[in-house]
């Protein structure tokens, strides 16, 4: 369980506060977005849960222990899928075990068995130039979940693909959920897409804040398209857009 | 060979040109044709061949390992400890101010006719862009590509070995690409000055005689011998950065 405990925090070069007395949670395996304008500090979460930026204020715990204590407790995908050219997807996706020292025969089993999984096994020797868009962030991802940890970071992952492929991702990603168990914490700015994936969904208003709305998604899985069309889902969608345009000011 | 096949056509063009002038003006002492160069080059192939090409690529060779070494330690040095960065980057960028042919002189008078003042000139002239070419590589890795290390629990030196070598690796090929004709140039020209060989010595030594096709021939041979090194250098680039497309 990853639990904010009264964050407070500002990049030195900004003025204004990002986020003041932030708390929320998010339980062990389950699929949370986090919806805002862009701008009001959702890559920030990020940044502080990875330990690229270290709150002011308050602390960061990761099944009861501050993350300052552990390693490898979660892994992060960027909206660019940040692929090493110089890498063969093969080597991409080993990366991370690379870098925890996991011996050569084990990374090479690990990275067939993710690769199958994720429908990529025949493009194992090919160079990130040789893959559509749709295809780098599932490598992405690939590389994210070989990372080992059980709290997977993707900000806006698909939000550089055609409109085709990001639903597509979308279905294929809750599918990836369901295969590895793993916690995600998703970030977009997409209020559909939150809401066809995950179970809750946290809602940044305004800046800098010091809560977010937690809104539950009335929806099972598996999912489909059609469940979008409900009423109650229709609904919630409106809710959730109205809720963000109040914290926007033009 | 086809896309080639325009520059070839000019190259063919210019060469007639020079061809027709030099026939025109018939002062092989000013204006040696083209023809008269190659005849020129075949009757002094061995002096040329033997013993001063042996001569300037000795020296060319000696004077860019030493700058390449030395570029690439600087580079490294400044791009590991930011402080070495602030002291010596403005000073080595403003250093390539200095025209180094007006002072390589000097080097003569100091360090005399043997090898040393010539591989100095050398060294003085590639070893300033190999450094800042490279260290503009180190430099120019995606910031957000060594967060996403950083995330993975990536040190120091992780970040180095797997960003930021291959990053500068086409900045290196870049800067040696270019150094190699500047280290020719360099070379022959400290042996213009002072030498008792080399392609430099040679053709200042024709001059005196009014050779005109002699002057030349050392020089052709020169810029046969430079295009080719860089012919090479590429296909070793193309083998190793097979990615470059992308960047
Ligand atoms: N690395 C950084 N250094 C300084 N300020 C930053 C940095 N990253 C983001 N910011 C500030 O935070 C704001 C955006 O925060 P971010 O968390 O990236 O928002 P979002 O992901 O919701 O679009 C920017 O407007 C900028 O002022
Ligand atoms: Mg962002």
């Amino acid at each position: 369980m990853l639990e904010f405990q009264n964050v407070t925090f500002r990049y030195p070069e900004d003025h204004l506060l990002m986020m003041e007395n932030l708390s929320f949670s998010v339980e062990d395996r389950a699929f949370v977005s986090i919806i805002g304008a862009s701008g009001c500090g959702k890559s920030t979460i990020f940044r502080l849960i990875n330990g690229l930026e270290q709150p002011d204020e308050g602390e960061i715990l990761v099944d009861g222990k501050p993350i300052a204590e552990l390693r490898q407790y979660s892994a992060f995908m960027p909206q660019k899928d940040l692929l090493f050219p110089w890498r063969s997807v093969e080597k991409n996706i080993c990366l991370p075990m690379e870098l925890q020292g996991v011996p050569e025969k084990e990374q090479d089993e690990r990275c067939v068995e993710v690769l199958e999984q994720v429908g990529l096994l025949d493009y194992r020797k090919k160079y990130p130039k040789e893959l559509s868009g749709g295809m780098k962030q599932r490598v992405a991802f690939a590389r994210t979940l070989l990372s080992g940890a059980d709290m997977l970071l993707l900000d806006e992952p698909f939000s550089a693909l055609d409109y085709l492929t990001r639903v597509e991702m979308q279905e294929w990603l809750l599918h990836q959920w369901e295969h590895f168990h793993k916690t995600i914490l998703f970030i977009t700015h997409d209020v559909e897409e939150a809401v066809f994936l995950s179970q809750s969904i946290y809602v940044i208003k305004e800046r800098p804040f010091s809560e977010m709305e937690r809104v539950e998604v009335p929806l099972t899985y598996p999912r489909s398209r059609s469940d979008l069309k409900r009423p109650d889902i229709a609904d919630l969608k409106e809710r959730l857009i109205g809720k963000l345009r109040k914290g926007v000011s033009l | 060979m086809r896309k080639n096949l325009p520059s070839a056509l000019l190259i063919a063009f210019l060469l007639l040109l020079w061809q027709g002038a030099a026939m025109g003006i018939n002062a092989a002492y000013i204006l040696p044709s083209p023809v008269q160069i190659l005849v020129r080059l075949w009757e002094l192939r061995e002096p040329l061949f033997l013993v001063h090409l042996p001569a300037t690529m000795g020296v060319t060779a000696f004077g860019l390992f030493i700058s390449i070494a030395l570029g690439l330690l600087l580079a490294v040095s400044m791009d590991w400890n930011p402080k070495l960065e602030k002291a010596l980057y403005p000073v080595i960028v403003a250093s390539q101010t200095i025209p180094t042919t007006a002072i390589a002189p000097l080097f003569i008078l100091w360090f005399g006719y043997g090898i040393w003042s010539k591989v100095l000139v050398t060294i003085l002239m590639t070893f300033f862009p190999i450094a800042i070419t490279v260290f503009d590589g180190l430099k120019g890795t995606k910031r957000e590509m060594e967060e996403l290390l950083l995330t993975y629990g990536a040190s120091k030196k992780d970040i180095f070995i797997k960003l930021k070598l291959p990053t500068a690796l086409p900045h290196f090929f870049s800067a040696v690409k270019m150094s190699v004709p500047l280290s020719v140039i360099g070379a022959a020209i400290a042996e213009w000055l002072g030498a008792q060989k080399g392609l430099g010595y040679f053709s200042k030594r024709m001059m005196t005689q009014l050779d005109g096709a002699g002057v030349f021939a050392p020089v052709v041979l020169l810029s046969v011998v430079a295009m080719a090194a860089v012919g090479v250098i590429s296909m070793i680039e193309r083998k190793l950065i097979k990615w470059r497309k992308e960047l």
